[in-house]
């Protein structure tokens, strides 16, 4: 049994499933740890105001101050985690493994205009149609010319964090085509009218009686039933029909293989497979960054991504898409929408390398605490404080700062994005483009001149007259006390060791 | 050998206990320590905040002070973090480059530098949750962390095994970050000290009478996260420990 923080979240009986010898099933979602909460409302996420910056701070305080939530999301994640270290130990080469996958995704990002190129040429020669998106909108408008041609007025998709970039599913509602979500998690979103808040687990910031009442609202089932049985087999009901309907079908991509032209999408619902193969047309989105070289580098990646994700081994499907059916027809969609301008930035353009695990995500203390929603971006946590102010940096100004920087994410990631290292350089590059406000500029400023004056520096220390001495108001104030809202001010001492030194050692130089 | 002792700012103002015991150990050991009278501060609270031109004038002071000591050591993990790792708001030159190379961390000076075996003065019957501040874990690299393959090794512990009477107690999550981080303290204040309060709650169910830890800084918050919300648990710097503190 993993520890845990908060033991009162314990359930009174474990309802993992269990092997028929009894034990308890070790494999993906049947380690986790079986926990239990009381109902309360759900705490929503960031507020939007147009293009000005996402306060993630106000919205994570609100999320703390659901503690059923706060405490559940810590405690699941974090379950996550202690998962994927058990993976990690199991494999003696892990360390080997990360470098290799690191490697393989720099020399490819190095190289992407030949691999993009001779994946194109293999996917036609499978028989795929190929087209290239440079933005959000074009992508949407080529998917929706694809749909228009084939009179399509309904899509079963499973998840893809690129379409959520693209605002794919508001855009298709405004031309009147239904998308029907198959991947649970995103299904729940989706009814609910909110955007995923984890890239791996989008409903992992919902208790049970949250999904109860969406579906009582929803799908018509019992407000007041919130047994996760029950609940995903009501949605299993209530989607599969619209599935088998359902007049085209959308993946994402994990991996795109080069030398083959072909698409990986790993899932642990079949859900992908159900999308590519239950209509006759099938469109993949693929971002430019999932490129690989080859079919054996695919090896590396999919032995580090369910580990680092969920901490399970392999993920239940891993599919290989290759080209249409027998009387089908395939597309691809090969989206840049930023992509290759990042891919420029000296600083930033491995965050590329990303395969969007979330290992970062289930790692961070802040993400853990706040809630995916909190960052107000399609990217949450920390991979999504590195990506989300490329798209706009003045609306994701603050998120860079939403980080105690301790370094862990850069840590478990599977392919060694130096994640923290790049959240500290995103706010050097906010303050070099103007994107902080101006007082927190005049109080660093002040500070900078303070600290390299030793004489103004000692006068300003021993003028401990104020309410707080020095140390709290230059690296503290922000002009509300931030600091002793929640904790207690230090008790400053008789003597500074300054103070102290001239008086016991004053005859040394 | 000649040491340059940096008392970081907030450890000078509000913890000078530990500069003093810092100060005095070096000295049961035998160096020739010297404290710069002019020193202020590393610049982190600056750079932290991403204001690095900001830093250059209090990053050139530190050179100015700390030149021409075979070592600069300080107890505060997060500052020699700072001059080893960033510190780049003046021009590298050969002195600045010399400065960074030779500042070093307590923990790691004792341990890889002096490699000390015994501190026969020092006795702490006590259980003790051994708190990482994440620069000198993750940064400098005083003990494995949890996150990588690789084998089991701390260089704080190692050292405090060598007290005697010392008893550790573990946390359900050894290594996870108290949430103090700089000015993320005060800009994420809520979520930075629900980190905290997990933190000293997460010690003190495992039995822990001390918190103790090679950084100040983050003992800074916890404790006032501690007296917050009454949690009862005590906090110690390795540096008095190892000088010789009994409580």
């Amino acid at each position: 049994m993993n520890t845990i923080l908060h033991p009162e979240l314990r359930g009174d009986r474990d309802e993992a499933p269990t092997a028929p010898d009894g034990h308890r099933l070790d494999h993906a979602e049947g380690t986790s740890q079986p926990l239990r909460s009381r109902p309360e409302p759900q705490p929503r996420g960031a507020r939007i105001h147009g293009r000005r910056p996402i306060d993630q701070a106000e919205a994570a305080a609100r999320f703390i101050a659901a503690p059923e939530h706060e405490k559940m999301h810590d405690e699941r994640l974090w379950d996550l985690r202690q998962k994927r270290d058990r993976e990690m130990h199991a494999i003696d080469e892990w360390e080997e493994l990360r470098t290799l996958a690191s490697a393989i995704k720099e020399h490819t990002l190095t190289h992407l205009d030949e691999y993009l190129d001779q994946f194109e040429a293999n996917a036609r020669a499978n028989g795929v149609h190929v087209h290239w998106a440079r933005d959000a909108a074009e992508h949407n408008r080529i998917v929706h010319g694809v749909l228009h041609d084939h009179g399509a007025k309904s899509l079963i998709k499973s998840k893809s964090m690129l379409t959520e970039e693209c605002g794919f599913r508001p855009y298709m509602a405004s031309v009147g085509i239904e998308v029907i979500e198959t991947d649970l998690g995103e299904r729940i979103q989706q009814l609910d009218n909110e955007d995923p808040s984890h890239i791996v687990v989008p409903a992992v910031h919902k208790l049970r009686t949250d999904v109860a009442d969406v579906f009582a609202r929803t799908i018509g089932t019992d407000a007041t039933n919130s047994d996760v049985h029950y609940l995903a087999e009501a949605q299993r009901e209530a989607t599969r029909p619209l599935i088998l309907a359902g007049d085209a079908g959308m993946t994402g991509c994990n991996f795109a293989v080069a030398e083959t032209g072909t698409v990986t999408v790993c899932t642990n619902e079949g859900n992908a497979d159900l999308s590519a193969n239950v209509p006759k047309l099938h469109i993949a989105s693929i971002g430019i960054e999932k490129i690989i070289p080859r079919m054996e580098h695919l090896a590396v990646f999919i032995r580090l991504l369910s580990r680092s994700a969920l901490g399970s081994p392999i993920t239940q499907y891993t599919s290989h898409f290759r080209g249409p059916r027998k009387g089908g027809e395939m597309h691809m969609v090969l989206v840049d929408n930023g992509r290759s301008a990042r891919l420029g930035l000296e600083e930033f353009w491995t965050s590329l390398k990303c395969i969007r695990c979330g290992a970062c995500m289930n790692t961070c203390p802040v993400y853990r605490r706040s809630g995916g929603l909190s960052y107000g971006a399609t990217y949450s946590g920390p991979i999504g404080l590195i990506i989300d102010p490329t798209f706009n940096a003045r609306k994701y100004s603050n998120l860079p700062f939403a980080s105690s920087l301790n370094g862990s994410c850069s840590n478990v990631c599977p392919v060694k994005i130096n994640i923290h290292e790049q959240i500290y350089a995103w706010r050097r590059e906010l303050v070099r483009r103007h994107e902080v406000p101006l007082a927190k500029k005049a109080m660093m400023k002040a500070a900078g001149e303070l600290l390299s004056r030793p004489t103004a520096y000692r006068a300003a220390v021993a003028a401990a007259d104020a309410v707080l001495p020095l140390l709290p108001r230059f690296i503290i104030y922000n002009g509300l006390n931030a600091w002793g809202k929640h904790r207690e001010v230090p008790h400053p001492p008789k003597q500074t060791f300054h103070q102290w030194h001239h008086a016991n050692r004053g005859d040394k130089r | 050998m000649r040491i340059g002792l940096f008392v970081p700012c907030f450890i000078d103002a509000f913890a000078p206990e530990v500069g003093i015991a810092t100060l005095e150990l070096l000295e049961r050991l035998g160096l020739d320590v010297v404290y710069p009278r002019d020193q202020t501060c590393c610049a982190q609270p600056m750079a932290n905040a991403g204001f690095n031109a900001e830093c250059a004038d209090t990053e050139a002071l530190f050179v100015r002070n700390f030149s021409g000591f075979d070592y600069i050591v300080s107890p505060g993990g997060s500052c020699v973090h700072h001059v080893r790792e960033h510190f780049d708001a003046i021009e590298q030159s050969d002195a600045v480059k010399e400065v960074r190379g030779r500042t070093f961390e307590l923990v790691e000076f004792l341990h890889d530098i002096l490699k000390v075996d015994a501190f026969p003065w020092a006795r702490f019957p006590h259980r003790v949750g051994l708190h990482h501040n994440c620069g000198t874990l993750r940064g400098l690299r005083h003990a494995a962390p949890s996150e990588l393959h690789e084998p089991f090794f701390s260089k704080p512990k190692e050292l405090l095994s060598k007290v005697d009477g010392i008893e550790f107690t573990t946390p359900a999550r050894p290594d996870e970050c108290c949430g103090f981080g700089g000015t993320f303290s005060v800009f994420e204040e809520v979520v930075s000290t629900k980190m905290g309060y997990d933190k000293v709650s997460d010690h003190a169910s495992a039995g822990a009478e001390y918190i103790v830890s090679a950084d100040s800084s983050c003992m800074m918050h916890q404790r006032g996260c501690a007296e917050r919300i009454g949690v009862p648990i005590k906090f110690i710097h390795i540096a008095q420990i190892l000088n010789g503190a009994r409580a």
